[in-house]
């Protein structure tokens, strides 16, 4: 029974790490920019939603009306200001840029709210839980992310394929020169996909810190399992990518499992394993 | 004027590199002579300056040269870190003996690496090569012979061994990085001024047109990863056995050997031989005067990278390069009339 229980609570987690993927994900696909920083956002959100819980004394999930708005802002200004500035040819520059915004945003971070691991409070709905038969439990929490996550993706599945702005993603995505002569204006765009891609960022990071307790060094490692989501999933495949995180979630639960020290390794040798398999991750999109 | 067919030749070296190396030898004959002249600390920060600048030229070497941009090189320095306890420990081996043997095994274990992560291109390659550096962290953590996640200490029988007296001994791991800073900058530039080098150049400048001329870049890739990891690993069991003391965080840390590292490339200019020295220095002289700010000086480095990497993409020398044509290490190949 507790192997049963340690892969279904691992199906829940891969939806926190499908939503820490889906922004990485989105803004591969409309500008081939991998953010480095993706992580560091990540925990950026959390400690917004930390803030914003004990300075006006909301609780968690209400805070999201006010981080996820925040968080777009920051990247849209964020792409126009200094992204933007780095595109082209040549990958390094948004390689090293997000790398040395990564460094900055931690720092900050230790700055302001030290290396103290913090969590934020969601009250009963943190304990309350679902027995389902044969002895087995729920948390409504885990629940509710992973319902969340699978909106998500839907929401962001529809916006790329059935929405005007979608429509301006896959065009500045397939040919930007053209796009631009369309009269799309490829900057704009990819503000709102940078946007777009540090909204659900902001979301996951509040999930995050309702979840587990979070520090500013942790940024990195989220980045890492948004990463392994996309790669398992195939690249510029949004369910995939689901698929990807609940792979991921479902190793590193049966890993744990087995030993307690081997939770996140498991995790790792399952992507190297599909990486070694099926280089271009179990459901590539067909190009 | 006429121009016989036989006054102009091709030639590498130019006034300003035949200085340099005057000048470069003078350098290395009074940086060798340092234990004479030198105190303790300065001893210290003149041989972490070497393995920096070791660990920089590689890297510049593997993103620069080869378009290998990784953020895990953490993995072998970490990796031949452990490899020299590991040896010394159990196999009773001299660290002077390990050194070289912990290069070799960073190599082999190099080469499966690579195959796997070759499979990602571009800025995925970058996060993969972290992944690797995470499993190394995570299973040398498992290794409880090697004192798992708390990390274990050089036996002090061992340390003993290497030499009669501690300023010896101080002296010894002094000249061992200088040699290592030496043996790095010597294959590079040997390497980049061979057949293998001019493969990597054409590389570095068009992956599409290098490949028209027919340069298998798999090959040469792999064969510069393979390389770089193996000196990188050497370098590592350099560092640890300067610090005697070696845990999994410590060695697989991804700020102390990419993301500084990274920085001093960057600053220094990337695709330069000669900017991963300049980065060393400036990067020691603004830890030196900055480093009591503590986590604002880590601000300060990512601000100051990200400046460059947006103003001044090709660092410091490259910028300068660019102006004045300077080149220190004969690399380029240039027309010259011929003195009669």
């Amino acid at each position: 029974m507790d192997w049963i229980n340690a892969i279904l609570q691992g199906i829940l987690l891969g939806g926190l790490y499908a939503l820490f993927a889906a922004g990485l994900s989105l803004i591969f696909g409309v500008m081939r920019l991998v953010n480095i920083a993706h992580g560091d956002f990540i925990v950026l959100a959390a400690f917004l939603g930390l803030t914003i819980t004990t300075t006006l004394g909301l609780s968690p999930l209400l805070a999201l009306c006010l981080v996820v708005p925040v968080m777009a802002a920051i990247g849209y200004g964020l792409q126009r200001l200094v992204l933007n500035q780095t595109l082209g040819e040549d990958i390094l520059p948004p390689l090293l840029v997000t790398f040395g915004l990564s460094v900055i945003i931690q720092n900050s971070l230790l700055e302001i709210y030290s290396a103290d691991p913090q969590k934020m409070s969601a009250g009963a709905l943190e304990t309350a839980s679902l027995a389902l038969p044969g002895d087995l439990n729920v948390g409504v929490l885990p629940l509710l992310m992973f319902g969340v996550a699978v909106a998500v993706i839907a929401g962001l599945q529809w916006v790329f394929y059935r929405s005007a702005l979608g429509r301006a993603f896959r065009a500045v995505s397939d040919k930007q020169d053209i796009a631009q002569l369309m009269g799309l204006n490829k900057a704009h765009i990819f503000g709102l996909a940078m946007a777009l891609s540090l909204a659900v960022v902001g979301l996951a990071g509040v999930f995050l810190g309702i979840r587990t307790s979070f520090d500013p060094s942790i940024g990195p490692g989220r980045l890492i399992f948004g990463f392994e989501a996309v790669i398992i999933g195939g690249l510029g495949n949004l369910w995939g990518t689901l698929i990807g995180g609940i792979i991921l979630g479902v190793s590193q639960n049966i890993g744990a499992q087995i030993n307690p020290g081997w939770q996140l390794l498991a995790g790792h040798i399952a992507f190297l394993i599909v990486l070694a398999v099926r280089p271009r991750g179990l459901f590539p999109r067909i190009d | 004027m006429t121009t016989l067919p036989n006054t102009y030749a091709i030639s590498r070296s130019s006034r300003a590199s035949r200085i340099a190396a005057v000048a470069g030898t003078l350098v290395l004959a009074l940086l060798i002579a340092a234990p004479w002249w030198a105190g303790r600390a300065d001893m210290r920060l003149l041989s972490e300056m070497f393995l920096y600048l070791s660990l920089a030229c590689l890297w510049n070497l593997l993103a620069g040269y080869a378009g290998l941009v990784s953020v895990g090189q953490q993995a072998f320095v970490g990796f031949g870190g452990y490899m020299l306890f590991a040896l010394a420990i159990f196999a009773g081996l001299s660290p002077l003996a390990a050194i070289p043997l912990a290069g070799l095994l960073g190599a082999i274990v190099a080469v499966p690496v690579a195959l796997l992560i070759f499979r990602l291109r571009g800025a995925y390659f970058a996060i993969g090569t972290w992944v690797i550096a995470e499993v190394f962290r995570l299973s040398f953590a498992q290794v409880s012979a090697l004192g798992g996640g708390s990390g274990t200490s050089l036996p002090v029988a061992i340390v003993r061994a290497m030499a009669s007296s501690r300023s010896m001994r101080e002296a010894t791991t002094y000249w061992l990085a200088l040699a290592m800073a030496v043996i790095v900058l010597a294959v590079i530039y040997l390497l980049l001024r061979s057949r293998n080098g001019l493969a990597l150049t054409a590389i570095r400048d068009s992956e599409l047109a290098a490949q028209s001329f027919g340069i298998d870049i798999w090959r040469n890739k792999f064969v510069v990863y393979v390389l770089t990891a193996g000196l990188t690993a050497m370098t590592g069991a350099l560092i640890f056995l300067q610090k005697l003391r070696i845990s999994p965080d410590a060695a697989f840390s991804v700020n102390d050997w990419t993301a500084f590292v990274i920085f001093i490339v960057v600053i220094g200019g990337i695709g330069t031989l000669e900017g991963p020295i300049i980065g060393v220095i400036v990067f020691f002289l603004l830890r030196e005067t900055l480093s009591d700010l503590g986590t604002t000086y880590l601000l300060i480095l990512g601000v100051v990278a990200i400046a460059v990497m947006l103003k001044a993409p090709k660092g410091l020398w490259g910028t300068l390069k660019e102006r004045t044509g300077l080149e220190l290490f004969p690399l380029a190949r240039r027309v010259v009339k011929k003195k009669n």
